[in-house]
């Protein structure tokens, strides 16, 4: 690429554009607005819509600003006679066999076709033919295509499942007139961020299925807001209607979200209304649940956790939280729990290793756009598609550009993109897998292996040796740990022989973090401190009473059998949450806000903190965590329950320098490792449309083929060895605890692991995300 | 295939298509008339490949396939020292109504294609070619492969061609009769195992084509010309036309002749010529109209065409294009309603659909014509045909929605009154136009 700036003048205005860039950019660069469907900033050209036609000088017919190259000197007018009459012109033949429904169109009021017609479409039509007809698709359960004779064929949900989803689920079918937007036969769209779609869509051919027909565009409000699912915190604008949640669209943020959202945070709003919102406090007596006044909940609350502090100890205490929780909620109930002197608070519900924990808070390691900048990407141990729908979209778009994606993991699911290198390992050999690829790594490198990791693995394996040599390869490196790593029993090791590695190659160390706050709540000191047990150790060592925070024992725990045991044998279990759960070992459930209703601040795995505001008003009785645990704080006479807002809470909590707490340096040494005996092992995803009681209530994200009940996913030679057929009920059991599922044949998973997904009513009874199971034919 | 003798006379100045029996086509025969001499001669003189682009420069070949660019300026568009792979593509996908030329060529003198690719092939220094044959025409795509077959044995294609060290494999695709994949970019797509939809230029094909390599692509009758350019010389080639129109160029004469057929015309032939050749107007009538270049060309009435001369810049003159070089002959009985109806139906079937001006322009223009045909026209719908026309052309991707566009204007503008009178008495002028 030549060097230099091109000048150009648009509109008799002169601008400077790099060699490359199209008469689109530079007019841009101008805030000249030229009028467009096809062209999108984020995906290629496909000039087919041809409404940016400009004129451009010694040019014999007017050409698309989109796809036209700037040359120097170049002139261009874009709404000369001739730009204005060629864009009319097509506007003309988009408007000819396009409906004239825009009265009943979801679309209508924010429809790009309608806003152009305006400025460019005559007041009646000189067509008087038969209008085409194009038949409705069914997309599945969250994009609506029964209206597809609007599509303008402007192909941008096509560009956007080749380019960004990474998976082609439309296509145009057909010619001329008859071509048409289509899935395959008999196929859906089952991208995790299909909902983008919706949004590129300049008509109302694709359209939001959940907020079909529910609300025209200009009646609602735009409020700002956070998403409470992944860590990348992707910024939103919730529209409201009155006190309701209509719909969620992505609040574009280069540095986040880009312009994108994934289909959880786009559709999980409609999970907020669920039949079992709780919207009153509850009490249980003797086994029958009534709804109670606050004043009456509160006490019975305030009475019962200082009755066992004063009988058993502070330690008697446990307080268990979901990393789905504001900082705020996360920094008053670790308060509660220090004030009644009980160290026992914990967020990481899902871990059971976090040993290697440093007083820091684990973070990315990066700014989220940074990720663009390796040109070596080891994953360790994440499902990435479900867990990061969007990181993984910016781990693709790098891919793309040349980064080489490296990959240690339990199974082999399809990240649509390019893997340089894998090793795919039963979860108890991922640690001297690791240590192997340091050996490799090493080794091609041409330096010594740290003594600990050659210790274990004196020869590595072929897979390692590849993702070894990749390491020592690339010239900017990183390793990423997912959930699965963090979640793993041996966590620890992990930490500190992805430390090792990283060390050894200069790579940066990042953690791709479980939960919207989970860097949050290490920052509001939501984690034991000196003899406090961390949750795990809260539940297998039960207490007396339970404070739990937007959890739920049966999908949010490392192993929902101990942590059910647990509440069902205390004395007292206090819930909190929006939603009437755990009525089957609770003693009081408090409503509290979910995010929508509450004011708060999430801080994502780059260390961003992002405070927002309720968008509606609380549903019935129920408040905000943080203001439930103030009055119960109050209640008790704790010092510390004086603020009067969650701006004041974060502020207690906050450090000014957010940055210098965050740390993914582990003390932990490596061990020495003893092998291993075979056996049949758990790999457990958690699905992302089962990751937080939230999305657990989105009808539509319930309705997605990612949300089906888990299945007993295997090698076919495990498969056959067990003497099962394809779709056998198998009762899998772990622990103390079994569960009955259909085993499918699934190449990706290798011999020796089953792949189970947690958190779902059909496997809550299994005991641990990974680990020695035994399969039989049930 | 075996087609009674006289199909086989191309007329009297016939050079490419000289001496054919129709069963004549094989390497043997080929040779026997002095084919791949030049290739030898190319090869065993190496005669470097610039020198070979100056010959075809020197030629006036214009290429054959419709929009007659210098072929020698073409093939001097290719990168010369690009790294990696360039291709060479013939456009065999001869799907133009009227136009019939390139299959007799694939049919009996399919050799003459294959040296000339691999004469392309070794100026452009490319080691890979393709040629995309029409998919409706199953026995030419049969007939091609046996001649690629031969060409291999002989040594003519494969690794170190006749011990030069130049090497060079052909294949061929056989499309699946989509008109639009004759566009050429439309034509790299469908190689590519893709829809045959074509690209927007920039970037050119010559830049970025095949598998987004460099990529030159000519006509079938464009390459098959190349042998004799090199055996006789550009300039004796471009003797045998005009300056600036090199050459003999196969006209396919359809309609209402006495004897429809390809004939082979120095280029500059007086129309009337090849009316005469082609056994003049068929019953005795009197000509009407004549589209001289392909379906996609603007009509041209009798007297403009009796006129005129057979070549590029005399035909573009008259107010039309040469095109393929398919003379489509209408006498005083057609309807020129119903010829119009004809085109446009077939560009509203043909379009691919990606952009708008001709996914929705073309249906509307049918649907028009169509209703001026069936007695229910209106006044005002000349005006909004040109004025559709109008909004097709020059706004689209490629170059279907000008061809679908031309048509139009021209049938309006030189028959208005015959179109006036279908919308006035809802029925056609059977009675000769004059």
């Amino acid at each position: 690429m030549p060097e230099g700036l091109l000048n150009i003048e648009v509109d008799g205005r002169a601008v400077q554009v790099p060699h490359g860039a199209t008469v689109m950019d530079a007019a841009n660069k101008l805030g000249v607005y030229v009028p467009h469907f096809c062209y999108h900033k984020k995906l290629s050209i496909a000039a087919n819509c041809r409404m940016c036609l400009v004129q451009v000088e010694k040019a014999p017919k007017p050409l698309p600003a989109c796809a036209t190259p700037a040359t120097e000197g170049m002139k261009v007018w874009t709404h000369s006679e001739q730009a204005v009459g060629a864009q009319k012109g097509v506007m003309e033949f988009l408007l000819i066999n396009h409906p004239l429904d825009c009265p009943i169109c979801d679309q209508g009021g924010e429809c790009q076709l309608q806003d152009l017609a305006v400025g460019y479409g005559a007041s009646a039509s000189r067509y008087d033919e038969p209008k085409r007809v194009v038949f409705h698709k069914n997309l599945g359960p969250l994009i609506s295509a029964e209206e597809m004779t609007r599509c303008i064929h402007c192909t941008r949900c096509v560009r956007f499942g080749q380019e960004i989803a990474g998976v082609m689920e439309l296509g145009m079918a057909g010619r001329g007139e008859h071509a048409e937007i289509m899935a395959f036969v008999g196929s859906t769209v089952d991208s995790e961020l299909s909902g983008n779609m919706i949004d590129l869509c300049p008509v109302g051919a694709l359209t939001s299925k959940p907020f079909r027909y529910a609300a025209r565009t200009w009646e609602l409000a735009r409020r700002k807001s956070i998403a409470p699912h992944d860590s990348l915190g992707s910024n939103l604008i919730v529209q409201v209607k009155g006190p309701r949640v209509m719909r969620v669209l992505p609040l574009e943020n280069e540095a986040v979200n880009e312009c994108w959202l994934s289909d959880r945070d786009r559709f999980s709003y409609e999970g907020l209304d669920s039949e079992d919102r709780l919207t009153a406090p509850m009490v249980n007596d003797g086994g029958t649940w009534r709804e109670v006044d606050w004043q009456t909940a509160l006490e019975r609350v305030a009475d019962g956790l200082a009755g066992v502090v004063a009988q058993h100890g502070g330690s008697a205490l446990g307080v268990l939280a979901s990393p789905q929780s504001t900082l705020e909620e996360l920094a008053l109930a670790a308060r509660l729990a220090r004030a009644l002197g009980s160290e026992n608070v914990d967020y990481r519900l899902r871990r059971c290793d976090v040993t290697a924990d440093g007083d820091g808070a684990r973070w990315l390691g990066m700014t989220v756009p940074d990720i663009a900048s390796y040109d070596r990407i080891l994953v360790v141990g994440s499902f990435l598609r479900g867990d990061q729908p969007l990181f993984a979209h910016r781990i693709r778009q790098a891919a793309k550009k040349g980064s080489r994606v490296l990959k240690l993991a339990p199974v082999d699911d399809d990240w649509l993109m390019p893997i340089a290198a894998r090793a795919i390992v039963p979860p108890s050999q991922m640690a001297t897998t690791l240590a192997e690829i340091c050996v490799a790594a090493a080794e091609a490198a041409g330096v010594p292996a740290p003594a600990a990791t050659a210790d274990i693995a004196a020869a590595p394996g072929p897979a390692a040796r590849a993702i070894g040599r990749e390491l020592a390869a690339g010239t900017r490196r990183c390793v990423l740990l997912g959930a699965l790593a963090e979640q793993h029993p041996e966590a620890s090791q992990l930490h500190a022989l992805a430390q090792a590695l990283a060390d050894l190659t200069g790579a940066t160390l990042g953690f791709l973090r479980d939960g919207a706050n989970a860097v949050g709540a290490d920052l509001a000191g939501a984690r034991p401190r000196g003899a406090g047990l961390p949750a795990h150790a809260m539940l297998s060592d039960p207490r007396r009473a339970y404070v739990v925070l937007h959890a739920e024992a049966e999908f949010d725990f490392a192993s929902p059998p101990v942590a059910r045991a647990a509440f069902e044998r205390a004395d007292l279990v206090v819930v909190l949450s929006p939603w009437r759960t755990g009525t089957a070992y609770a003693d009081v459930l408090l409503p509290v806000a979910p995010f929508t209703e509450t004011s708060g601040t999430f801080v994502s795995g780059e260390g961003r903190v992002q405070s927002f505001r309720a968008v509606v008003a609380p549903k019935g009785q129920a408040r905000p965590g943080w203001k439930v645990l103030r009055v119960l704080g109050t209640m008790l006479r704790l010092p510390g329950f004086d603020a009067d807002s969650s701006e004041a809470v974060r502020d207690s909590v906050l450090p000014a320098d957010v940055a210098a707490r965050l740390d993914n340096r582990t003390p932990v040494a490596i061990a020495a490792r003893t092998a291993q005996e075979a056996g049949v092992e758990r790999a457990a995803d958690v699905p992302a449309y089962f990751s937080d009681s939230l999305v657990r209530r989105s009808p539509p994200l319930q309705q997605t083929r990612d949300a089906q009940p888990p299945l007993a996913r295997m090698h076919r030679s495990l498969l056959e060895g067990l003497g099962l057929v394809e779709g056998a009920q198998v009762r899998v059991r772990q622990g103390r605890g079994e569960a009955v599922v259909k085993a499918v044949a699934d190449a990706a998973v290798p011999p020796g692991v089953v792949r189970l997904a947690a958190a779902h009513a059909s496997t809550c009874g299994l005991d641990g995300l990974t680990g020695p199971i035994r399969v039989e034919r049930a | 295939m075996n087609a009674p003798s006289e199909f086989l006379d191309y007329g009297p100045d016939a050079v490419l298509m000289a001496g054919l029996t129709g069963r004549n086509w094989r390497l043997a025969d080929y040779v026997q008339r002095g084919g791949y001499d030049a290739l030898k001669r190319i090869l065993s003189e190496r005669i470097p490949p610039e020198q070979v682009v100056a010959e075809v420069k020197k030629s006036s070949l214009r290429g054959r396939g419709g929009a007659g660019f210098p072929t020698g300026l073409k093939w001097s568009f290719m990168p010369r020292n690009f790294p990696g792979e360039k291709y060479v593509v013939c456009n065999s996908d001869e799907g133009e109504p009227g136009t019939f030329k390139d299959r007799d060529i694939l049919r009996y003198n399919p050799h003459a294609l294959i040296e000339g690719m691999i004469i392309g092939g070794y100026a452009m220094g490319c080691a890979r070619g393709y040629n995309y044959i029409h998919g409706e025409i199953w026995d030419v795509y049969e007939r091609c492969e046996e001649a690629l077959r031969e060409a291999r044995e002989a040594g003519f294609l494969g690794k170190d061609i006749l011990g030069s060290g130049f090497s060079f494999e052909l294949f061929n695709h056989h499309g699946y009769g989509a008109y639009i994949c004759g566009e050429e970019t439309a034509l790299l797509e469908s190689i590519e195992g893709k829809k045959g939809q074509p690209r927007f230029k920039p970037p050119f094909p010559a830049s970025f084509g095949l598998y987004g390599k460099p990529t030159t692509i000519n006509n079938t009758e464009t390459f098959a010309s190349v042998p004799w350019i090199i055996r006789n010389g550009g300039e004796w080639f471009a003797n045998l036309g005009r300056p600036n129109n090199g050459g003999t160029k196969i006209f396919s004469v359809s309609g209402d002749v006495a004897r429809p057929g390809n004939y082979e015309l120095r280029l500059g032939t007086p129309f009337a010529t090849l009316l005469e050749l082609a056994g003049g107007v068929r019953g005795g009538r009197r000509l009407k109209a004549v589209i001289p270049g392909g379906s996609s060309m603007p009509v041209l009435p009798a007297d403009v065409m009796m006129a005129t001369d057979m070549d590029y810049d005399s035909i573009a003159k008259a107010g039309s294009m040469l095109g393929s070089g398919a003379v489509i002959v209408m006498d005083e009985t057609r309807c020129m309603v119903k010829c119009l109806l004809r085109l446009s139906y077939f560009y509203y079937e043909e379009s691919c659909g990606q952009c708008t001006p001709c996914r929705e322009g073309t249906g509307w223009l049918w649907r028009v014509v169509d209703r001026i045909e069936h007695g229910k026209g209106r006044p005002e719908d000349l005006d909004l045909l040109n004025s559709v026309a109008d909004n097709i052309q020059g706004r689209t991707i490629c170059a279907l929605g000008d061809a679908a566009a031309m048509p139009v204007r021209a049938f309006i503008k030189h028959f208005r009154d015959e179109f006036r009178h279908h919308i006035d008495h809802g029925r056609c002028v059977v009675a000769p136009y004059q």
